[in-house]
């Protein structure tokens, strides 16, 4: 492909049309966070933000930072508990081949499989007893069951794509299996951590079910719980609303511009290995 | 909804690497003692699953088979009840409305999803300017939380003041009530569903495409095959195990589906958009008084439905690694 044919930029044009068909709700949710409350209603819709207004935006910040807070502290929480529970389980499936290894792959496949909401009245049954009902660490328990799964199949992809000369240099050199994983495998593994971590935080901060049914009720509510009130109370500061969904996007956006980057990069370190 | 999962075909992004390499990769330096100490590395891992997996799973069968109140549920000491959780629900009036709605959504979101789906990765497997940019930014809805992707859809099929309504009425089509009416509510639900899901079953099927060898189609076109017959007779055959993974995934997140629907219409009007993952939820957190026998019991249907599906995946896929 070095020189683009105009039949190309005849496709190019559809490209434009076709993506732009699909991400027509995500600039409509853009569009009407700009949105004065005197228009929100205007007949036809305005398509564009003329007299545009930061309202919406001004209802955020007084209103949903500390949902943000909760929902930012969660995710951080699901990513360390998810990469600590995953990393390891992942060496061991790549490289030390454990007897029932299979099974516990098998397990995890069926695990990513069982409903959120079957989970989630589990969840409450125990949580209720436990006390931990409405608290940051039970939310953060909950949602690393979306990632733990995810996160292992990557890193015993990745992993197992290390070289055995590299494991076996560093057990010439004396170094133990806990040593070896801590000071060789993760090391290299960084790519693979990136993008479990990324997957990890995205999930917690997307998260809907189980903080409607774990932390509906308390002080610590993420920003999804922030947006449903928002529609629950059938309030009709639609600019607020999609205002505070604009907000609760950025991590999406993040992700998608540095996941591609990593993910491409730990395609190519597994394949370095020759 | 499109959740979180993990699979060995390519899922977008991470699960492309997953391919690389096959678990259990050539023996090296494995004595049977040291091969046992690798589960010093795994237990993290097993003692998180059976607490946070398997004991809430054996949870949930316990309520389903109890009559719980809200004091015993707090309390303990729920009387067993045997089978006569899943007796109510079966029996109850919402059973067949609710089984039918779940099935309706899960077919007709599957085949949008799947058609639309392979229509964009057909197109996108052509190679001109900006495809590859375009293809990425298609993924945004995929990554959206749910609760951004369902109110921006309420908000667009609003009754009065929805762009969709404001549309329909340039082209002189009465307003529908998309939402608030119940021979729509569970189109409304769908239609969101489907542009959920679209970017998914794209990106698994243009991963797919682009496993087709070239030669194959240089042949063809030799041969003199039109667009049209090199799909049916190359394309689509040589497609059919990918697509076979992404219809049964498909067919196991569609399932579980819960935020939309719950999001845009709670399952009404009248349960008119009520799926067994909502109307579980209705029946364990959505009232004042929660009867959590039949919520769990009726999760559990679920499960077994999505196991089944689940079971399926894991068979296909495996009978594809051993070709």
């Amino acid at each position: 492909m070095t020189n683009p044919t105009p039949r190309a930029w005849w496709k190019t044009g559809v490209g434009l049309v076709l993506t732009g068909l699909m991400l027509f709700p995500v600039y409509w949710m853009i569009n009407v966070s700009f949105t004065r409350d005197q228009d929100m209603r205007a007949s036809p819709p305005h398509l564009i933000p003329t007299n545009g207004t930061l309202d919406g935006y001004r209802v955020v910040l007084d209103q949903q930072l500390p949902y943000l807070g909760t929902s930012f502290l969660v995710g951080l929480g699901t990513v360390l508990l998810t990469v600590a529970l995953a990393a390891p389980a992942g060496f061991a499936l790549a490289k030390l081949r454990p007897p029932g290894g299979r099974a516990l792959s098998f397990v995890l496949l069926i695990a990513q499989m069982i409903p959120g909401i079957i989970m989630a009245m589990g969840f409450y049954a125990i949580f209720l007893n436990l006390g931990v009902l409405n608290t940051l660490p039970g939310l953060i328990l909950a949602d690393t069951t979306l990632a733990v799964p995810f996160g292992v199949l990557i890193f015993t992809a990745f992993m197992s794509g290390l070289p055995d000369e590299l494991l076996q240099a560093a057990v010439v050199d004396g170094a133990g299996r806990l040593r070896t994983f801590w000071s060789v495998v993760l090391p290299v593994s960084r790519n693979s951590i990136v993008t479990v971590s990324l997957f990890a935080f995205l999930w917690s901060w997307s998260d809907f079910i189980f903080a409607s049914t774990l932390a509906g009720g308390g002080d610590h509510q993420p920003i999804t719980l922030g947006i449903y009130h928002y529609i629950g109370n059938n309030n009709q500061q639609w600019n607020a609303i999609m205002a505070t969904a604009v907000v609760a996007s950025i991590p999406a956006a993040v992700l998608l511009v540095l996941a591609q980057r990593y993910v491409s990069m730990g395609v190519t370190a597994g394949a370095v290995k020759d | 909804m499109v959740p979180p999962t993990a699979t060995s075909t390519a899922v977008p992004g991470p699960g492309e690497a997953a391919t690389a390499a096959p678990p259990g990769s050539p023996p090296s330096r494995a004595r049977r003692p040291s091969r046992w100490l690798a589960w010093g590395f795994l237990a993290p891992v097993t003692l998180y699953l059976a607490t946070f997996y398997a004991y809430p799973l054996y949870r949930n069968v316990e309520l389903s088979l109890r009559e719980y109140t809200v004091r015993s549920f707090v309390q303990g000491g729920a009387p067993f009840a045997g089978l006569d959780n899943y007796r109510t629900v079966l029996t109850d009036q919402a059973f067949g409305s609710t089984l039918t709605h779940t099935l309706i959504f899960t077919a007709a979101s599957l085949a949008f999803q799947f058609g639309i789906g392979m229509a964009l990765a057909l197109f996108f497997h052509q190679h001109f300017p900006l495809s590859r940019t375009l293809r990425a930014l298609i993924l945004v809805p995929w990554l959206l939380p749910l609760i951004v992707s369902a109110s921006t859809w309420t908000w667009l099929l609003n009754s009065d003041s929805g762009l969709v309504n404001a549309a329909l009425g340039v082209l002189g089509v009465d307003p529908v009530n998309w939402l608030t009416s119940p021979g729509w509510s569970i189109t409304s639900v769908i239609i969101a569903n489907i542009w959920i899901g679209i970017p998914f079953n794209l990106v698994i099927l243009h991963s797919g495409l682009q496993s087709i060898p070239a030669e194959v189609y240089e042949a063809s076109a030799l041969d003199g095959a039109t667009g049209w017959q090199r799909f049916w007779s190359i394309t689509f055959p040589l497609l059919r195990p990918v697509s076979a993974i992404t219809l049964l995934l498909g067919l196991i997140y569609t399932l579980k589906v819960f935020d939309i629907i719950w999001i845009m219409t709670k399952g009404g009007p009248t349960n008119s958009s009520a799926t067994l993952a909502t109307w579980s939820y209705r029946l364990g957190f959505g009232n004042l008084l929660p009867e959590f026998g039949p919520g769990a019991a009726v999760g559990n249907l679920l499960i077994v439905l999505a196991l089944i599906a689940g079971l399926g995946y894991i068979r296909i896929e495996r009978r594809q690694q051993l070709r």
